[in-house]
């Protein structure tokens, strides 16, 4: 079977399912902190559309709740949250130096084929038309996982963390069309509350370090102020 | 047989002769509607023609240094530029002048008539010559990749390197949502911008010298060679917007040849162009355009859109 006989609500998913890749190269592409809560909260959106969609061409009806819950949650609440964390802390207008960014998107780009190799033996047990998706949502999973590491602000750091729950989910909704609903509710409280809490520890971090460079952490803390000492 | 393969010819002739002489039309419409939104009283649409009138009327005067090379060269993009644009099918697919070339052939046509451009830049030795040619090739160097990426995500689609065979593949399938389309697009929209020298990365309509590109090469140009330089130029915008239009938006390009299929196909073209015009006027009015220093992150972002569009053809496509 080919693309072209694949129904057109059907390659709209594949379309949805592209660009919530696409917003995940873009995520690792923005270097303004305000503008990746922006596009972390598009892919929100995105995934809650590829959701709905699903929901739409297969009948499954449950999933037009969880498309609600993530539109609600990844596209408007946890990005509201952040953006008014960026705000107290005074961050909004800070661009984050990527050591090497072309670097970065060609290993991005790698790492979307290692999960094309990866997803390949599962997509063949599976009959759905939306399989293929299955190394997309592992690839955004990935890449989110390769933004924590090449950024070293605490709150793009966050941003990061949170496309991967985004991977997550859209992976679970494409390969098996969604968790029971216990297990859904249970995940979206725990990233709430997980958004909650990394906001407490910003101010923590800036506190103690007067900065939100995570690479500071490595140095222990009274070493740290000797070294400040004969700095200064 | 005979007079079929007559026929056949004398269509890709006329074919190619229109896309020459519409050429100028094309660029005139973008201008013209780019004045009308930035609130200015835009030249009529035949201005173009009219310039590149006044130019051939005009005595050629040479720098005592130039070469023979130098006065060649004009010939040589112009010639190269039509030849590319006698391979893309504008109103009719299966000419035989598309029989014969395909995509790289296309891509090797443009990159002679650059080659010889920066060439003839360099010839008579004046600071801005150079400087625009090596600036041309940085912006080519970066582009090129990102185009020939975007054109094989097609040609993998439709498994074949020749355009008309693809576009005769694309008509066939009818309406389908490819993702790679979408990036390719994306990424050829960007190519285009670059490759034109149209307003994010080069601006046409100035001679500001640092940061001119594309008019830095022609600075020392005058009279008929600068015309054909000129012409040239605006067939190259031409090609690249037909490529668009007729890659991703196929329909109604003539797939038989008899006169109602290609009286449709070239309305087709007609309505397509005028909507691109439309939507390039638009960019250049909204877009500022970019240090130069930024062009280079600008091509990468077209190439990482052309290889998304490779990878989801070989992950979402293949075996769906």
């Amino acid at each position: 079977m080919s693309f072209a006989d694949l129904a057109l609500p059907e390659q709209a998913v594949l379309i949805l399912a592209a660009l919530v890749l696409f917003t995940s190269f873009a995520l690792l592409a923005q270097t303004r902190i305000v503008s990746s809560i922006n596009v972390f909260a598009w892919q929100g959106a995105l995934v809650a559309a590829a959701t709905a969609l699903v929901a739409f061409v297969y009948a499954q009806h449950h999933l037009y709740f969880s498309a609600l819950m993530t539109f609600a949650l990844k596209a408007l609440l946890i990005p509201t949250m952040l953006h008014r964390l960026v705000v107290r802390l005074k961050i909004t207008r800070e661009i984050e130096t990527v050591v090497n960014p072309a670097l970065v998107l060609l290993g991005a780009a790698g790492l979307v084929v290692f999960s094309y190799y990866v997803a390949l033996p599962v997509e063949r047990l599976s009959t759905l038309a939306t399989r293929n998706t299955i190394a997309v949502s592992m690839a955004v999973v990935l890449l989110g996982m390769l933004m924590m590491v090449a950024r070293h602000q605490a709150v793009t750091q966050v941003v990061g963390f949170m496309s991967m729950e985004n991977g997550l989910f859209f992976a679970a909704v494409v390969s098996t069309h969604g968790m029971p609903l216990v297990v859904e509710l249970g995940i979206a409280f725990d990233v709430l509350v997980a958004s909650v809490l990394f906001g407490v520890f910003f101010f923590q971090i800036r506190e103690s370090f007067e900065s939100l460079d995570v690479d500071r952490l490595n140095r222990l803390a009274e070493r740290e102020e000797s070294g400040g000492d004969e700095a200064s | 047989m005979a007079d079929q393969l007559i026929l056949e010819w004398l269509l890709a002739l006329l074919q190619t002769l229109l896309f020459a002489a519409g050429a100028p039309l094309f660029a005139g419409w973008v201008k013209r509607l780019k004045c009308g939104l930035q609130n200015r009283r835009g030249p009529s649409l035949l201005q173009p023609y009219r310039d590149l009138w006044k130019l051939m009327r005009k005595q050629v005067v040479l720098a005592e240094e130039a070469s023979p090379l130098f006065r060649a060269a004009p010939y040589v993009v112009f010639a190269a530029t039509a030849l590319a644009a006698s391979t893309i099918p504008l109103i009719a697919v299966h000419l035989p002048t598309g029989a014969i070339a395909d995509v790289i052939v296309l891509v090797g046509f443009l990159g002679l008539a650059r080659f010889f451009m920066a060439l003839a830049a360099m010839d008579v030795g004046t600071a801005f010559g150079g400087m625009g040619a090596s600036r041309e090739m940085t912006v080519s160097s970066l582009a090129e990749p990102a185009m020939l990426m975007a054109i094989f995500t097609l040609t993998m689609t439709a498994h074949s390197t020749n355009l008309s065979h693809a576009m005769d593949q694309l008509i066939a399938d009818g309406l389908v949502l490819r993702p790679s389309f979408m990036f390719a697009l994306m990424g050829l929209l960007l190519v285009a911008l670059a490759e034109c020298g149209r307003i994010p990365v080069d601006n046409p309509a100035t001679h500001l010298e640092l940061t001119m590109i594309h008019e830095a090469m022609l600075l020392e140009y005058s009279g008929r060679h600068l015309a054909l330089m000129e012409w040239a130029a605006q067939l190259k915008l031409a090609i690249y917007a037909v490529l668009i239009a007729n890659i991703f938006i196929p329909w109604g390009v003539a797939t038989r040849l008899t006169p109602d299929y290609l009286a449709m196909g070239l309305l087709a073209i007609v309505a397509k162009l005028a909507l691109l015009g439309m939507a390039l006027a638009l960019a250049e009015t909204v877009l500022a355009k970019m240090r130069l220093f930024r062009v280079p992150a600008f091509l990468n972002l077209a190439f990482l859109l052309a290889l998304l569009g490779m990878l989801s053809h070989v992950i979402l496509e293949v075996g769906a």
